[in-house]
């Protein structure tokens, strides 16, 4: 397997062939926002927030799909970097109606903890206020459209690791949704298996838990992730 | 409040409450005894806190709480930032809309329509006597006047405020280190 050198803002890092601008970083300590990326689960590039200048490209690369390369040059802070991530938050902000303040994942949520990383205090952009659904015909789990941010870290667990394949994405543009087997009532869905791996990634309160109150999140806390890395790892994913 | 003669004139602070719930003036409140020490160094003018009817000419700081959801909120928000230097967006309903906003994909007729008439029994009537006119959205004060300072938070926390009106009162600048949507 190939050993590659490059640098990341200016630091001299090694990865392998086949690894990603986000993993070596990982690795190096580098900390790159994202809120789509998560280990053990196929990276897709969704939200953006991990955009890098790579030296020599002048497109912006997202840091989670971008492969290593020898001699590779990126930058992955500067002013011009956060002022893109800032908006990019904004904007997933104001394409949804996120409320924090009434939400079951108050505290517990990526994207609210990003926007206080990114030093957002208020919003420039247009608000949208599209009518969203929320279904909440599962037994134990709802989901609130509302909230989602179409990071569509559920589609790739439910398919990846519980092997069901019930989350998938219709339509288009504004309108895109995340849902449950060909757009059918989530209680009605006869591939879903009820694990919650779902709910657990769920990087907002989008996915939750029936019966939790604002704030009550507790998202995470269950020790099913690292299995699913090794699971993951095992498959070959 | 009268100053002694030959004092400089200490800084005029106002608060405003738009629509909101009323928990960051709350917040404010739970500045506990560091309020004395805020108002020693400046004077409080207006607001719920206080009884006074119009909001006055010249106020150096003006808190707002709550969204801009009604005609009436929108012609105070005017007044207010005529009549003020610093005008700080105070908690989630002033820089986002926040709960307030929740009616905005909704519409004011179908949400009137819900609230006084498909779950009334008795004499169903939106009322319009001596109640100002919503408007068609529930905005943050951005949307319509400018803002000086944004804290985010539902409510802020005290200390924010604290640390807030410190800088502002000191001349400098305040950030919003700490400060975050909802909590």
């Amino acid at each position: 397997m190939s050993v590659y050198t490059l640098t990341i803002d200016g630091k001299d890092v090694a990865g392998s062939d086949g690894q990603t601008i986000m993993e070596v970083a990982e690795e190096n300590g580098i900390d790159i926002p994202g809120l789509c990326h998560l280990e053990g689960i196929h990276d897709r590039g969704a939200c953006r927030l991990c955009v890098v200048e790579i030296a020599g490209s002048p497109k912006l690369a997202a840091a989670c799909v971008t492969q290593i390369a020898e001699g590779m040059e990126v930058t992955a802070h500067s002013d011009a970097l956060l002022e893109y991530r800032r908006t990019i938050t904004e904007m997933l902000f104001m394409e949804r109606n996120h409320v924090c303040a009434v939400c079951v994942a108050n505290n517990h949520c990526e994207l609210q903890d990003t926007a206080e990383d990114m030093g957002l205090t208020h919003f420039d952009l247009p608000r949208i206020s599209p009518k969203a659904d929320i279904d909440a015909s599962h037994p134990l789990f709802a989901i609130d459209h509302n909230r989602c941010i179409l990071c569509l870290r559920c589609v790739r667990v439910c398919d990846e690791i519980e092997g069901a394949h019930t989350w998938d994405v219709m339509h288009r543009g504004l309108d895109t949704r995340v849902q449950t087997d060909m757009g059918i009532p989530w209680g009605e869905s006869p591939t879903c298996t009820s694990c919650g791996k779902c709910v657990q990634v769920c990087p907002t309160g989008a996915l939750f838990e029936k019966g939790r109150a604002v704030a009550r999140g507790s998202k995470r806390r269950r020790p099913f992730l690292p299995w699913m890395k090794v699971v993951a790892e095992e498959r070959g994913l | 409040m009268s100053m002694p003669d030959g004092a400089a004139p200490r800084p005029r602070v106002a608060t405003v409450w738009l629509d909101g719930c009323s928990g960051c003036h709350m917040s404010l409140i739970d500045l506990d005894e560091r309020l004395l020490e805020i108002f020693e160094r400046a004077d409080l003018v207006y607001g719920p806190l206080v009884d006074v009817k119009e909001f006055p000419e010249d106020v150096d700081v003006c808190l707002v709480e709550g969204a801009v959801s009604s005609e009436e909120d929108l012609h105070r928000i005017r007044m207010v930032r005529e009549r003020t230097k610093m005008l700080v967006a105070f908690g989630d309903c002033a820089v986002t809309s926040n709960v307030p906003g929740m009616r905005n994909p909704i519409g004011v007729q179908p949400l009137m329509d819900r609230a006084y008439i498909e779950n009334v029994t008795l004499a169903p009537q939106v009322p319009t006597r001596g109640i100002p006119p919503l408007l068609p959205t529930s905005q943050p004060v951005h949307k319509f006047v400018d803002v000086d300072v944004f804290l985010p938070g539902c409510p802020p926390h005290a200390d924010l405020i604290y640390t807030m009106l410190d800088d502002l009162l000191s001349g400098r600048v305040p950030d919003a280190a700490g400060a975050r949507f909802g909590r």
